[in-house]
């Protein structure tokens, strides 16, 4: 159900966008307001949430590890595991941030005959996760040669590269191949997975299909349903340099493709696809190591509000604890505690 | 906001880089180009199919072309409209659109693509000279 309804939203779209373009006029509330409104919710959204973030103190020191933390001179530190300094935590971000090293160690646990549990390692999200992510990257920026005018070299090489299979022509992108297919076993992996498609939600759904679609459309924009691409970098220049014109013809498909790419703009600062800015600002991440060397002081502490230590508590309480029949650590003053106890019961007498 | 040292420059770069077609264009000292291409110079009207299909669709007919020829050895014709084309970008395109500068790489430059199609083949200029070379 979760998952069909989000292909339903995508069909929807692309029949409003479809439909509603043809439509004499259209053209340019689909080709220059929405993506305009889009671009403006994304960055405004963007901006919005990472300072939502930035609001939020964090009170205890939560770095994960996966190493052994600074300690005493004998014992091997393992700088990228349990980062000490910043340089230390910046090559760990790094490394999480290129090369996925969370889903490189990820595990999957299965109950084998009797009540055994067995863990084994599971390269298969890291695998799709990291072909995935590299290949939009190249598409981002190959996408540039539409946006960019006079085109700059280094996105010719990056073309190069891309197209060196020389398949066909317009030549067949590597990364057109290898995002459809990472997007679609993310997708199966959360249905065939049964822990996994417990968890998953319409927003995890939604995301997944929508990228498949933005890909899907623009693969058939570039091999099979063809405009011109001149009247389509014309168009995309002029919204870049803020003034937008249409000229002559562009296909329907240009135009779902651009709207599924601003339904994604306007839903990422509000879905998990802002992980891309969350992973930077993740406490766990972006910690030092070092509790052992430096107190982490909580930011929410009222600064009025004194440590007030077990031994002050007590002296403070100490009365009242004895009367209660609490465990105290030290007793009453000898001396004076008998006297005065007295004349209380003489007094109540 | 806590943090500001850091959230304040990250934010600035993500603008940055998000922003990056917007202030490139409006920055870029060098010339933007110009897709508007030359008609040929003999004055024809007619190609073998109307305008706005050619500029679309010149590469897959090219590129069919190209496997009929060499892969599949079929050097027949092409008959449009009583006129009648050699199946290739020397035999057909390039006998009306005589000029590759003015008009291949009008678009080609603007919108950045480069075909392989002049790793073989070889612009009317190119020709000429070479021609004059052999002589």
């Amino acid at each position: 159900m979760k998952y069909s309804f989000s292909f339903l939203v995508v069909i929807a779209l692309a029949l409003i966008a479809g439909v509603g373009s043809q439509i004499p006029g259209m053209g340019y509330f689909f080709g220059v307001v929405i993506p305009y409104l889009a671009f403006a919710v994304f960055l405004g959204g963007i901006i919005w949430r990472i300072m939502y973030w930035a609001k939020s103190p964090v009170p205890f020191s939560i770095q994960t590890t996966r190493g052994q933390a600074k300690s005493l001179d004998f014992i091997k530190h393992s700088r990228l595991g349990a980062p000490d300094t910043n340089a230390e935590v910046v090559g760990r971000m790094a490394l999480e941030v290129l090369t996925f090293r969370p889903l490189f160690y990820n595990t999957k646990s299965e109950l084998r005959e009797g009540p055994k549990i067995t863990y084994e390692s599971s390269k298969w999200l890291w695998l799709f996760a990291i072909v995935f992510h590299y290949s939009f990257l190249v598409i981002l920026l190959r996408h540039l040669r539409l946006f960019l005018d006079p085109v700059p070299f280094w996105v010719g090489w990056v073309e190069f590269w891309d197209g060196l299979l020389q398949v066909g022509a317009p030549t067949w992108y590597i990364t057109d191949v290898t995002l459809l297919l990472a997007v679609a076993l993310l997708f199966f992996r959360r249905l065939v997975n049964r822990h996994v498609r417990y968890l998953s939600l319409m927003n995890d759904y939604f995301p997944l299909i929508l990228i498949f679609s933005i890909a899907l459309t623009g693969i058939l924009m570039r091999y099979m349903l063809r405009s011109d691409i001149v009247n389509i970098k014309e168009l995309l220049i002029g919204l870049v340099t803020l003034h937008p014109v249409i000229h002559g013809h562009i296909g329907a498909i240009f135009y779902i493709h651009i709207t599924f790419v601003s339904v994604l703009l306007v839903c990422f600062p509000f879905s998990k696809l802002m992980h891309m800015g969350g992973v930077f600002l993740s406490p766990t991440l972006n910690m030092r190591n070092n509790t052992r060397a430096v107190r982490h002081i909580n930011p929410w502490n009222d600064p009025n509000i004194k440590p007030h230590s077990y031994a002050e508590y007590e002296d403070e309480f100490r009365e009242s604890m004895i009367e209660n029949g609490i465990a105290v650590e030290k007793g009453l003053p000898p001396k004076e505690e008998p006297a005065e106890a007295e004349t209380g019961k003489k007094a109540e007498e | 906001m806590y943090n500001k040292g850091l959230i304040v420059p990250g934010l600035i770069i993500l603008v940055l880089l998000v922003t990056f077609p917007f202030w490139f264009d409006a920055f870029s000292a060098t010339k933007s180009t110009d897709p508007t291409v030359e008609p040929p110079p003999g004055g024809e009207q007619h190609c073998i199919y109307p305008a706005d299909e050619m500029r679309a669709e010149h590469m897959v007919i090219l590129n069919e072309w190209r496997d009929d020829v060499l892969r599949n050895g079929n050097r027949g014709t092409v008959t449009v409209d009583g006129k009648v084309y050699g199946k290739g970008l020397q035999l057909a395109c390039m006998k009306c659109h005589t000029n590759k500068e003015e008009f291949c790489d009008r678009c080609h430059t603007y919108a950045s693509v480069t075909p392989y199609c002049w790793d073989c083949h070889l612009t009317p200029t190119q020709q000429k000279a070479g021609l004059k070379e052999a002589n």
